[in-house]
């Protein structure tokens, strides 16, 4: 409460309660994107978005072209899939995701010569976006390019992008939101985007807008990044009911609810059914309103990503352009390997990312990063008795009491749990970071989460 | 639904546990990956460190005294630690995470400082025993350990817990006796009481470490400031206190003190910077925190102004500590964004 008041005295944005993990972003920060064309065959997995997967379009040893749709399905929550690269499609296999979900894939081999156009890189990042008028194309025509795009949510929920824009009469929007925080430590891929190539991101961020028909946007970026927020404000004048908020570097910040009322004091209802939409507010990464400029103006589908490859577990961290199938082990290589000390080695950044067991693991839509993990950097989970310090209910920034939650799954009492609201959990770790008894609590109530969804799944049939 | 019907967890416990080497290169766990690092036994180092300058004062007023009665109450809490630990077939290692020495240096500030130290040593061995072990150890414990052992002893040695000797300074400037009245029982029988200055420094008669409002005063700044301790549970103490003292004044000036006695006097300031927020026994809640903090005051005035003990900071302790699941359960914040609707 008093870290927020002080926060608006000096003019930032900012939310009560939360964390300050440290940054550790300066290892890739400085590394400008750079362009990864793997060799070897990709795992292109036919689901990388919430909702009904993909089914592949094409047939083994086929020769595929360069943003080929490869995998669509009629569903309307969905989103097609094409081809990252120029080469020869394989047999269909069970790709496992970086949340250990097994999916079937299609593995792709990269053709050996023009396996991506011709300055790919420049055209990706391409800064000349001048005489784009994004209201000379419908609400409806921008929709649909997103879904012929394949656009999905890239700050890691993958929901579709079409349906999260698509306009609905009873719930008006006002405001979008671009969510430019990165507020997990490691990570520096929306931040290199917003550096190397703004002017895509304010007009795919005007491009929502307009689908939603919303009057006004809000790039919320937080106050360690004060070039990408020079970078911005500079892409985005002149545009009208565009503003750049500057936003307490507080984790986390990026999280929907704790950004919507930041920056516009709204209160989003609890999950799992409250969304911003409930009070006229849609939110955007910045990545994902990269991909809806390129997709509606150019046409250009979602077959890469910026990967933030980071940790001092690897031996030369920065941020690349990846095609999505491309493996982890493929990747890190290019990056210098492993070191030998590596423990963890982490999908997204260290506060909300899943473990992968090996390599063998696609990139997609999702995935933000890799963080490569030594056993200095982490934390060991070695539970001690809870003190009742309350730090938890003092720093979770959805109110809740994660201890009382935690013990409560961890008896199996979920009738309890769910008295202390435990689906409202956003998951974002805050609990756990702070616990002085070192209780795993976020993980308890992770486990306590999915068994609830498991019994009422159960309950149904 | 019966318990055979409910499947087991999707993970079995989510700690860090490694996957098999077959499977796994990596260790697998789930998020988040990084921590404060702040252990209990950090905290409990901090308010041990926090009760330094108490009790380099204890020493300066009460010489040898001083030494031994805290070494006769860390004996009795730490052996019974140990004994308690074996009987519970528990290791040993919540001999490290402080919790008993924080007990142990709290209950030996609160005694008075002629107390033979046999006693002192049981009053330790109670604390732990009766308060803390039976209930399940560390963090388990209703009552605050500490004042736990405190009440056995006034119970127990009912003479012995009321003699107070007159510190060594006083006698050195020629208070002319070996046992005097503390301020606060002075004052209940409308007594000289010491000056402002004396009172709040702490040269005065009293338990051991506790005279010191000053020295309190800054040890607890400086927890609140590491955020060791929260600031809600001392706020809501000093400012019931000052409150209450402020009202009786106003009515009786001259039965009454005003607020800056009591706020100076007896263990208050102590109590409720280091006993008031113990973490165990006061609720995990912001706004129960205060409220606790605010009762303790409360019931200390209570216990001043109209009971027959001249101090009242063991006993408000205590009854709150009694109400603590109740204010914790009125007082469980509601979620950002309301209750989770029902599916």
């Amino acid at each position: 409460m008093i870290g927020t008041l002080l926060d608006r005295f000096r003019g930032l944005k900012s939310f009560p309660r939360g964390i300050h993990p440290p940054h550790r972003k300066k290892l890739s920060e400085p590394r400008p994107i750079e362009l990864f064309i793997p060799k070897g065959p990709l795992q292109v997995p036919m689901v990388q978005h919430l909702g009904a997967g993909c089914t592949p379009i094409v047939k083994p040893k086929q020769e595929v072209q360069y943003g080929e749709k490869i995998g669509d399905v009629e569903a309307f929550v969905s989103a097609p899939i094409h081809a990252s690269v120029a080469g020869t499609t394989g047999a269909g296999i069970v790709a496992v995701l970086p949340s250990g979900r097994r999916v079937p894939a299609i593995t792709l081999t990269p053709a050996a010569e023009g396996a991506l156009p011709v300055g790919f890189l420049e055209q990706f990042l391409d800064r000349n976006w001048d005489g784009v008028e994004p209201t000379s194309f419908s609400p409806e025509a921008v929709v649909q390019g997103m879904r012929d795009q394949g656009i999905v949510g890239m700050g890691g929920a993958t929901f579709p992008t079409h349906v999260k824009l698509k306009r609905d009469p009873n719930r008006p929007v006002d405001t979008v939101v671009l969510n430019g925080c990165e507020c997990e430590p490691y990570l520096t891929a929306d931040h290199r985007l917003m550096l190397e190539s703004p002017e895509a991101i304010v007009v795919g961020l005007y491009l929502a807008m307009h689908a939603v028909g919303a009057k006004r946007a809000i790039i919320a970026i937080e106050n360690n990044k004060p070039d990408a927020i020079e970078a911005m404000r500079r892409a985005a004048l002149g545009r009208p009911g565009f503003e750049v908020a500057v936003c307490a570097t507080s984790y986390p910040m990026g999280g929907e609810r704790q950004l919507v009322w930041a920056v516009l004091g709204r209160t989003v209802p609890s999950a799992p059914k409250g969304l911003p939409l409930d009070v006229g507010v849609v939110m955007i990464n910045c990545a994902t309103a990269h991909c809806i400029a390129r997709a509606v103006v150019r046409g250009m589908p979602l077959t890469h990503r910026v990967v933030t490859v980071t940790g001092r577990g690897v031996a030369r961290p920065g941020n690349y352009l990846v095609p999505t199938g491309t493996l982890f082990s493929e990747l890190i290589d290019h990056c210098g390997g492993l070191t030998d000390e590596v423990l963890k080695v982490v999908a997204g950044g260290p506060m909300m990312g899943p473990t992968v067991p090996h390599l063998n693991v696609p990139v997609v839509k999702g995935t933000s990063g890799i963080t490569c993990m030594v056993d200095a950097e982490t934390a060991h989970w070695v539970e001690t008795p809870c003190i009742r310090c309350g730090k938890c209910v003092d720093n979770c920034p959805l109110h809740l009491s994660p201890t009382k939650i935690a013990h409560a799954v961890k008896f199996r009492d979920y009738a309890m749990a769910n008295q202390y609201d435990m689906m409202a959990c956003c998951e974002c770790g805050c609990c756990a970071y702070v616990c002085p008894a070192n209780i795993p609590l976020a993980q308890y109530i992770k486990a306590g989460k999915n068994q609830q969804r498991l019994m009422a799944a159960q309950n149904k049939k | 639904m019966s318990d055979a019907e409910i499947p087991p967890l999707p993970e079995a416990t989510p700690a860090a546990k490694p996957v098999p080497e077959s499977r796994s290169e990596f260790l697998v766990t789930s998020a988040p990956h990084l921590a404060a690092g702040v252990s209990t036994r950090r905290v409990m180092f901090e308010v041990v460190l926090a009760m330094v300058p108490l009790f380099v004062f204890a020493v300066y007023m009460h010489h040898a005294r001083a030494v031994v009665l805290t070494a006769a109450t860390l004996a009795g809490c730490l052996l019974t630690e140990v004994l308690a630990n074996a009987i519970r077939g528990r290791s040993q290692a919540s001999l490290s995470d402080g919790s008993a020495v924080v007990t142990g240096v709290i209950l030996a500030f609160s005694l008075p400082p002629s107390l033979p130290p046999y006693m002192a040593f049981i009053g330790g061995v109670v604390a732990i025993a009766l308060a803390k072990a039976v209930f399940g150890g560390l963090g388990q414990n209703l009552f605050n350990p500490a004042m736990v052992g405190r009440a056995f002893l006034m119970v127990c040695f009912p003479a012995a817990m009321v003699t107070w000797a007159v510190p060594v300074p006083l006698q050195e400037i020629g208070v002319d006796a070996t046992t005097m009245a503390t301020p606060l029982y002075a004052a209940a029988r409308n007594e000289a009481i010491p000056a402002m200055s004396d009172l709040f420094v702490g040269t005065v008669g009293g338990s051991l470490g506790e005279t010191s409002a000053l020295l309190a005063l800054i040890g607890g700044l400086y927890l609140v400031m590491r955020r060791i301790a929260d600031w809600r549970q001392p706020l809501g103490v000093l400012a019931a206190v000052a409150i209450f003292a402020a009202i009786a004044h106003r009515v009786n000036p001259a039965e009454y003190e005003g607020p800056l006695f009591h706020l100076s006097s007896g263990a208050l300031m102590f109590g409720a910077f280091f006993i008031a927020t113990d973490y165990v026994g006061a609720p995990i809640t912001p706004r129960g925190r205060l409220i606790f903090g605010f009762g303790v005051g409360v019931l200390v005035m209570v216990i001043r102004v109209f009971g027959a003990y001249p101090e009242g900071v063991m006993f408000a302790i205590l009854i709150m500590n009694a109400l603590t699941p109740l204010i914790e359960r009125w007082t469980t914040p509601v979620p950002f964004g309301g209750h989770v609707a029902a599916a």
